[in-house]
């Protein structure tokens, strides 16, 4: 515990905490009744609105990675962070609601790996379920890990009580309402994360003097550190070359590492968010689902990465060592930690919560705090979720106790949802290496999702891909994704988890850029190595793969549905409003 | 909107935000006289004025709850398998 938090609560804050464990306790009690069948445990019985499922979609995925890692980014990298939405997640969502969707629901597949054993086999299945859970418990554990170290930080909170008051928490309102009651708290998170937020935002525009002075006063930081003045509010105009801007990735990395490949990867295969699609209650709702949840997403920018901007011009705590509001990370005697270079190094996941602490009086902290909680808890119990499902049903089910009642598996779901818990406290304990969440979890998607969407856009739109080739091109894609890690460095790290292991045979200028690239080249292997391995192999036929090939399925024209609801005019138009914000920051 | 859970989300959410909303407006207005309070936020009292904002989006959504429910003529849906739609 450090020797001086760096703020107190008072009671008014602690009562907003409070108000909200008992309403997350409370709807987790109210839900425990209808928890009767597996499919009501694991997929909400199908049966909830899309714009439930909707906000659910971007909310599981709203945990300490988005929240803490997105202001870090903002205040390492500037604007571009908004390439995660505007490139990245945005047309990942509306390419997974118009196309993918109609195979993982019409399939009635019960999550993505059983959805890959309907296409593929059972071992690409089983490789998927085991590299899906370990990720789950990775990242939950992650983001554990991230909340209690920040909360002993600003607080004094014990990092040991932090993290299994929450874990308590979580496993209380999951084991009892299973995933209606993940999402429905979820569906409260986001709003909460939203209310707490928009006045960070508010407040922290107005103390720098608006868009414009937050423009004038990045401009000084950007020259200071050699790059372009308007290297940090604007998205695009600096990608020509990868010298001159914070990324340090060319607009060719960031296209297709970031967008096609690791948002893609992310968004149309992790099941994590698909699940909440696929708790729908019908197929226009589950292809509405991504859909609707691209609305709130693509303005998140604002709410998410604008606090880390604004932290690295606001006022003058860390003046001396840091910059702004973000302080030097501290080497072990205490001395501020520089990098290869000579520079300081900054602990930018600090960059939000210090704008909460700098700018919120007692009370809307206690909101702004518990909105940073809800974010923690969220993630959790997202990935708790999708770690019980995909456990029980294709690792379970499938190799260890097949033909059980469903009973028995609705107690499985329950035991798992505990020891998915437990994992992640391990877990939460093994993490502490980067200096950014984001680029750790970016690294893991990397090496195990980035040759996912290969499979998906392969196993779905060509039905001559086989199960031996989507296996081979898995495997051989994640494999050269640890190989070009243990091959290359990003600028200033030694040889380690950073890369190198191997050797150094390049040098890139940052992380995130050697994290594209590694996407890149695993995506390609495995495109290359799936299409080989599957000409060499025998095709299933034709009629066993009806409704799991767009060739093959049906197309949904949507003629009963009023035309504003339709997914193809939903989709165009979070496009084109998408387009607009990437003009309008270029 | 009512889904097969027999629980509208909306409910928990207007609760919790009328709650909230509650609490940081009471407090706001004990506050108000005290300026030091708000030096972090510029003089702006936030707590009240976002007090207020919280509250009345908690009341909409527990408004938009009771009229949800008169609509429906049973209180409590019944799960149905063939995947019908809430309310």
């Amino acid at each position: 515990m450090p020797a001086t938090p760096i703020t107190n609560l008072t009671s008014v804050d602690y009562a907003i905490m409070a108000i909200y464990f008992v309403v997350v306790l409370g709807v987790g009690w109210i839900l425990r009744r209808v928890m009767r069948t597996s499919t009501d445990f694991f997929l909400s019985g199908r049966s909830l609105p899309a714009w439930i499922t909707g906000i659910a979609f971007i909310s599981a995925n709203l945990g300490a990675q988005e929240v803490i890692g997105m202001g870090a980014s903002g205040a390492k990298y500037g604007i571009a962070t908004s390439h995660f939405y505007w490139v990245g997640a945005i047309p990942a969502m509306v390419f997974v609601g118009l196309f993918m969707m109609p195979f993982y629901y019409g399939s009635r597949a019960r999550s993505v790996p059983e959805y890959l054993r309907l296409r593929f086999d059972e071992k690409t299945r089983t490789l998927n379920a085991v590299s899906f859970a370990a990720m789950t418990i990775f990242s939950s554990g992650v983001s554990m890990y991230a909340m209690g170290k920040l909360f002993n930080l600003l607080l004094g909170w014990s990092f040991d009580v932090s993290i299994m008051v929450s874990a308590v928490i979580v496993l209380s309102y999951v084991l009892l309402g299973g995933l209606t009651s993940a999402i429905y708290n979820e569906v409260l998170q986001f709003f909460l994360i939203v209310f707490g937020f928009i006045p960070l935002v508010w407040l922290g525009l107005n103390a720098v003097g608006g868009w414009e002075g937050l423009t004038a006063r990045l401009a000084e930081v950007s020259t200071a550190r050699g790059y372009p003045a308007n290297a940090y509010t604007s998205a695009w105009s600096n990608l020509g070359d990868s010298a001159s801007n914070p990324i340090g990735v060319e607009w060719f990395g960031l296209v297709m590492g970031l967008g096609f490949v690791l948002s893609f990867g992310y968004w149309c295969t992790d099941f994590l968010v698909v699940q909440r699609a696929m708790a729908a209650d019908s197929m226009t709702a589950a292809r509405r689902t991504p859909l609707i949840a691209a609305v709130p997403k693509m303005l998140f920018p604002f709410l998410v990465i604008l606090p880390g901007m604004i932290a690295l011009v606001l006022g003058a705590e860390y003046a001396a060592s840091g910059q702004g509001l973000v302080p030097a990370k501290l080497a072990a005697d205490g001395a501020p930690l520089l990098d290869a270079t000579g520079r300081v190094v900054l602990d930018y996941d600090l960059a939000t919560p210090m704008m909460l602490v700098h700018l919120f009086p007692s009370g809307m902290l206690g909101l702004g705090l518990t909105a940073l909680l809800a974010s923690f808890m969220s993630g959790m119990a997202g990935n708790v979720t999708a770690f019980n499902t995909v456990w029980t049903y294709d690792i379970y089910q499938s190799h260890i106790r097949r033909g059980a009642s469903d009973v028995h598996y609705l107690m499985m779901g329950r035991i798992a949802t505990v020891g998915g818990i437990l994992l992640s406290i391990a877990a939460a304990y093994l993490a502490s290496a980067f200096n950014n969440i984001m680029d750790l979890l970016q690294l893991v998607f990397a090496f195990v999702n980035a040759p996912l969407f290969a499979t998906f856009a392969l196993g779905m739109f060509w039905r001559r891909s086989t199960g031996h080739g989507a296996f081979a091109g898995l495997l051989s894609g994640t494999i050269a994704a640890a190989i070009h890690h243990g091959l290359t460095l990003p600028a200033g790290a030694q040889p380690g988890v950073k890369g190198g292991f191997f050797g150094v045979l390049h040098t890139y200028p940052s992380e995130l850029a050697q994290t594209f690239w590694t996407a890149i080249i695993a995506w390609s292997t495995c495109f290359v190595v799936t299409i080989l391995v599957s000409l060499a192999t025998r095709p299933r036929p034709a009629e066993e793969l009806r409704g799991l090939v767009y060739s093959l399925t049906p197309r949904s024209t949507d003629k009963d549905l009023p035309w504003i609801r339709r997914p193809w005019v939903l989709g165009g138009a979070v496009l084109a409003l998408t387009a607009a914000l990437n003009f309008v920051f270029f | 909107m009512s889904t097969s859970s027999g629980l509208d989300v909306r409910l928990p959410i207007g609760g919790l935000f009328a709650s909230l909303g509650l609490v940081l407006t009471v407090y706001g207005l004990a506050t108000a006289d005290d300026p030091t309070h708000y030096a972090r936020s510029m003089s702006v009292n936030i707590n009240l004025w976002w007090g207020l904002v919280m509250l009345a989006f908690g009341l909409l959504l527990l408004l938009a709850t009771w009229l949800g429910r008169r609509d429906t003529s049973g209180p409590h849906p019944i799960p149905a398998a063939n995947g019908k739609k809430g309310s």
